[in-house]
C-alpha cells in the first residue's frame, strides 16, 4: 500500500511540477496558432500533436491543468463543506430541522439552475478576463452543487447519531457543538471524501458543458473539460488516439489522489 | 425465354425510374401548413414541394420561369402585374384551377387580418390593392405602392384554391401532405392531378412520396444517413461534409458558396451604454477598415471552413451571378496597412499595445452566439490576428436570446459576430439593412434621419432601387451600395459559407444550386435508383 501511494504521490508531483514548469517544457504558448500545422501528428516540436486551430496541445494541456488542477478540487472542497454543514446538521438535529432541510434540498435540486447560470452568464460584463471568468465559474460550480452530497451526509449522519460512542458521549454531558465538531463530523470523513472526489471530475465535465452557455474558460484559456469537448468528435479519436490524454490524465490524477488519502487498512482518511 | 426476360428488365426500369420514396430530415416540427402563413424553414420546405406558384426562379440557372402562368407583364411602374395562366390545370382534390384562384389568393396574401409575412414584399405603400379576373385565364393585380422585382416576388406565394372546401389540402405543387405525426414525420404523396410532364409526355413527379422525417440531432441525421436510412441530408456543416468525404466520396456536393454570410459588426449606437471613447473608434471608418485588413479571411476559410466557403465581398455572395458588384474584392488581409490607418487615425503603438489618441488601451469584446463551433473558431482566429495589431479581443459566447437581446434591445455590446442567412438574390429583401431607419440596420438601428452623409447616400439608392424598374438601372443603384459598403465598412463580410450537402447514391437527376432548396430543388424530377430520365 505504502509503496502504491508513494507511486501516486510521484505522479502527482509530477503532474504538478509539469503545469507549474508549462513555460519551461513546451516549446509554445497555449494560444498561439500554427495555422499551417492544422491537427497534426505528434512530434518533437508538438508531442501530443496540435489541435485544429494548429495550437499546441501538449501546453494546452500543461496549461489547461493548472487551471482544472486547482479549480474543480477548490469547487469540490466548497460543495463537500456546505453539504457537510447542512446534510450533517439536519441529521443530527432531527426532528423538524431534518424536515426542513430535506424539503429544502428536494427544492433546490429541483429548481432550473440553467435560468440562472445563463442570468450569470448575462449579468457579467462583456470584458471579463478569462481568469476572472474561470474562477466565476467554479465558484458557481462549488455554491450549486452540495445538494445531492447533503443528501448522503444527512443519511450517513442518521446513523452515526445513534451509535454508542455518540450516546456514551451525550450521556457525559458533552456538549452538543463538541459532540458534532469533535465526534460526528470525524466520523464522516469517509462520506465526505467519497463526495469529494466525485465532485471533482463531474466539476471538470460540467465545466466543459457550460462552455455550451457562455460560461466557463473562454478563449484562448485552455482547461482540461475545454479539451475534453473535442472527444465528441469519435471519428477523429480514432485517428488521433492523442486526443485521449486529457481524459487520461485525469484518471491518472484522481486515482492517484484516491490513493494518497488512503490510510494502511486501504480506507480513505 | 428471352422475351420474358427482357419483360422483366423492361418492368422494372419503368418501376425503377418512376416510383420510389425520398427520404430526408427536417430539423424542426413545421409552424403552418397555410403557404401564405410561412416563416420558418421547415413550413417553407412544405410550401416549395407541395405550392403551386405562378413563377418559379429556377435555383439552377437564377432565371425566373413561367409555372401556372404562361406569360406576366410588369406595368404602373411595378404596381400593376397582369398573369396569363395555364388552362387545364385542377388542384390536387380534383377542383378547376381558375384565374378566381389567384385573385382570391392575392386578396388573403394581403388581408391585414391575415398578417401574411409572404404579403410583407407586397405592401410597400399604405392604400388599397385591387386583384381580379381580365380574360377566362387572366388575372391582374394593382397593388398601392411600386414593388420591386413584382414578378419574383410571386416564387414565394403558394396559390389557394378559392372554392375547395378544405383549402390547405387543395395544392398545385408536385406534392400533397398525405400523413403527418407531429414530433415524427410527414409523409407527402405525389399529386394525381399535377400538370407538368417531361420532355417525353410521362406526368411528373416522377417521385411516388417524400418522407420528411422531424429529426434535430445532426449527428443522428447523419447516422441515418450512413445506414442508408436517408437519401438526402440538404445542409452539412464543413466537419460532417469532410467526415463523410472520408467515407462515402461520392455521395458528398459542394455546390460553392452559398447566399449567406458570417459578418462583424461594431455597435455604434449614441445611446448605448459604452464609453464614449470606444464609441468613437467603432464609429471611426478607419478603425473599421482596419479591423477588417487585419482579419486574415482566406485562413478562416482554410482552417475554420476546411476550404469550404469563399472570402465574402459584400451584401451579394459571389454566387449572386447578377447583382454582384464585380469590381469588388475581398478586403486584402494587411497588417502593415491596417496599422497605417490607424496610425493616421491617431492611434499609436505602446509596446505590444495599441493605445488610442487619448491612451486609452484598444481592448474591446466581441460576442457570438454559444453552441456554434465554427463561431467560437473564426473568434479564435480573429483574437489571435487582431493581437498583431496590439489589440486585445476578449471572446464572450452568449446564448442566443441574449445576444439577441443585447444587439437589438438594450445594445450593451462592443461587436459581434453573427451569421446571416439570405434566401433572396434580389436587394430588395435587403432593405431592412441598409435603409438607415430600418430595424435591422444593426450597427445603428432605427434612425430619425441619417447619422452618416454615406448613409444618407445608401438610403437614396436604396430607395432609388426599389422604385426602378429597369434591372441594369436598378444594379446600377445597387453596385454603388455595395461599394459604399466596401469603403465605410459598417459590416465587415467575412466569409460566404459553401452549400454542403450529402445525396445517396440511389438519388438520381440531381443538380445541386447553391439557392435553396439546394438538392431537392427539382424535386418533380428526382427519382430513386433508376437510371437517370431527364437532365435540367
Amino acid at each position: 500500500m505504502k509503496r502504491a501511494q508513494n507511486i501516486a504521490l510521484i505522479l502527482l508531483g509530477l503532474v504538478a511540477a509539469a503545469s507549474l514548469f508549462a513555460g519551461v517544457l513546451a516549446s509554445s504558448s497555449y494560444s498561439e496558432q500554427f495555422r499551417d500545422s492544422l491537427s497534426a501528428m505528434p512530434s518533437t516540436r508538438f508531442p501530443l500533436g496540435t489541435d485544429e486551430l494548429g495550437r499546441d496541445r501538449f501546453a494546452r494541456l500543461l496549461y489547461g491543468t493548472r487551471v482544472s488542477l486547482l479549480l474543480a478540487p477548490a469547487a469540490a472542497l466548497l460543495s463537500t463543506l456546505i453539504a457537510a454543514l447542512v446534510g450533517g446538521t439536519a441529521g443530527y438535529l432531527g426532528g423538524k430541522w431534518e424536515r426542513a432541510v430535506t424539503s429544502g434540498i428536494d427544492l433546490f435540486l429541483s429548481l432550473p439552475w440553467l435560468f440562472l447560470l445563463l442570468t450569470v452568464r448575462a449579468l457579467l460584463p462583456l470584458n471579463t478576463s478569462p481568469v476572472t471568468s474561470v474562477i466565476i465559474t467554479f465558484l458557481l460550480l462549488g455554491c450549486l452543487g452540495w445538494a445531492t452530497p447533503a443528501r448522503i451526509v444527512r443519511a450517513g449522519t442518521r446513523t452515526l447519531v445513534h451509535s454508542d460512542y455518540l450516546v456514551q458521549a451525550r450521556a457525559n454531558g458533552v456538549s452538543g457543538i463538541r459532540l458534532f465538531w469533535r465526534h460526528l463530523l470525524p466520523n464522516l470523513r469517509p462520506i465526505l471524501l467519497a463526495q469529494f472526489w466525485i465532485s471533482v471530475p463531474v466539476f471538470i465535465l460540467s465545466e466543459a458543458n457550460l462552455g455550451l452557455l457562455g460560461l466557463g474558460v473562454s478563449e484562448p484559456l485552455p482547461s482540461w473539460g475545454a479539451m475534453l469537448r473535442e472527444l465528441e468528435n469519435y471519428t477523429a479519436i480514432l485517428h488521433n488516439p492523442w486526443m485521449l490524454a486529457p481524459a487520461a490524465l485525469l484518471v491518472v490524477v484522481v486515482c492517484c489522489l484516491q490513493l494518497v488519502l488512503r490510510t494502511e487498512d486501504g480506507i480513505p482518511c | 425465354m428471352l422475351r420474358i426476360v427482357a419483360a422483366l428488365l423492361v418492368t422494372f426500369t419503368l418501376a425503377a425510374e418512376t416510383g420510389g420514396e425520398l427520404r430526408f430530415c427536417l430539423r424542426t416540427e413545421p409552424k403552418t401548413f397555410n403557404p401564405l402563413l410561412v416563416e420558418d424553414e421547415s413550413s417553407e420546405t412544405i410550401r416549395y414541394l407541395t405550392a403551386g406558384v405562378l413563377v418559379r426562379l429556377n435555383r439552377y440557372t437564377q432565371e425566373l420561369e413561367g409555372e401556372l402562368a404562361s406569360k406576366w407583364k410588369v406595368a404602373e411602374n411595378g404596381r400593376r402585374i397582369d398573369f396569363d395562366l395555364r388552362t387545364n390545370v385542377s388542384f390536387s382534390d380534383g377542383t378547376p384551377f381558375t384565374c378566381e384562384d389567384v385573385a382570391y389568393t392575392i386578396r388573403q396574401l394581403m388581408d391585414p387580418a391575415l398578417h401574411s409575412p409572404t404579403g410583407d414584399a407586397f405592401r410597400s405603400a399604405p392604400g388599397a390593392m385591387e386583384s381580379k379576373c381580365t380574360g377566362t385565364s387572366s388575372v391582374m393585380a394593382r397593388f398601392p405602392g411600386a414593388v420591386a422585382a413584382l414578378a419574383a416576388q410571386f416564387d414565394q406565394v403558394g396559390i389557394l384554391s378559392a372554392r375547395s372546401a378544405r383549402k390547405e389540402s387543395a395544392v398545385l405543387g408536385p406534392f400533397m401532405v398525405g400523413e403527418y405525426k407531429a414530433g415524427s414525420y410527414i409523409q407527402l404523396r405525389r399529386n394525381p392531378n399535377y400538370w407538368k410532364h417531361d420532355a417525353s409526355g410521362k406526368k411528373l413527379p416522377y417521385l411516388d412520396s417524400i418522407r420528411l422525417e422531424i429529426q434535430q440531432n445532426r449527428e443522428l441525421e447523419l447516422l441515418r444517413f450512413r445506414r442508408n436510412q436517408l437519401d438526402l441530408v440538404n445542409k452539412l456543416d464543413p466537419e460532417m461534409y469532410d467526415r463523410l468525404a472520408a467515407e462515402m466520396p461520392k455521395s458528398v456536393i459542394d455546390a460553392g458558396p452559398s447566399l449567406d454570410w458570417e459578418v462583424v459588426f461594431f455597435n455604434q449606437v449614441a445611446t448605448s451604454p459604452l464609453p464614449d471613447y470606444k464609441r468613437q473608434w467603432f464609429r471611426s471608418d478607419a478603425f473599421r477598415r482596419a479591423i477588417s485588413e487585419a482579419i486574415n479571411r482566406e485562413d478562416i476559410c482554410r482552417v475554420v471552413y476546411r476550404g469550404h466557403a469563399r472570402p465574402a465581398i459584400g451584401p451579394a455572395s459571389v454566387s449572386n451571378h447578377f447583382w454582384l458588384n464585380a469590381s469588388l474584392k475581398p478586403a486584402a488581409y494587411s497588417v502593415p496597412s491596417a496599422l497605417t490607418r490607424l496610425e493616421r487615425d491617431g492611434f499609436h503603438r505602446s509596446g505590444d499595445t495599441l493605445l488610442d489618441r487619448a491612451g486609452h488601451k484598444v481592448e474591446f469584446s466581441m460576442i457570438t452566439n454559444a453552441g456554434n463551433k465554427l463561431h467560437e473558431r473564426t473568434l479564435a482566429l480573429i483574437q489571435q490576428d487582431l493581437s498583431k495589431l496590439g489589440i486585445q479581443l476578449n471572446v464572450v459566447v452568449l446564448d442566443f436570446p441574449s445576444l439577441i437581446e443585447r444587439i437589438s434591445r438594450s445594445f450593451n455590446y462592443e461587436s459581434v459576430l453573427m451569421a446571416i442567412t439570405n434566401v433572396d438574390l434580389d436587394p430588395n429583401s435587403q432593405m431592412n439593412i441598409w435603409v438607415s431607419s430600418a430595424d435591422n440596420h444593426q450597427w445603428n438601428p432605427a434612425q430619425k434621419t441619417p447619422e452618416t452623409p454615406w448613409e444618407a447616400e445608401m438610403d437614396k439608392l436604396m430607395q432609388a432601387q426599389n422604385a426602378a424598374q429597369d434591372l441594369n438601372q436598378r444594379k446600377a443603384y445597387f453596385d454603388r451600395v455595395q461599394a459604399i459598403v466596401w469603403e465605410r465598412a459598417p459590416v465587415l463580410f467575412l466569409v460566404n459559407p459553401n452549400a454542403l450537402a450529402a445525396v445517396s447514391s440511389n438519388v438520381k437527376n440531381v443538380t445541386p444550386a447553391t439557392l435553396r432548396p439546394q438538392i431537392y430543388w427539382n424535386a418533380e424530377r428526382l427519382t430513386i435508383g433508376g437510371t437517370l430520365v431527364s437532365q435540367r
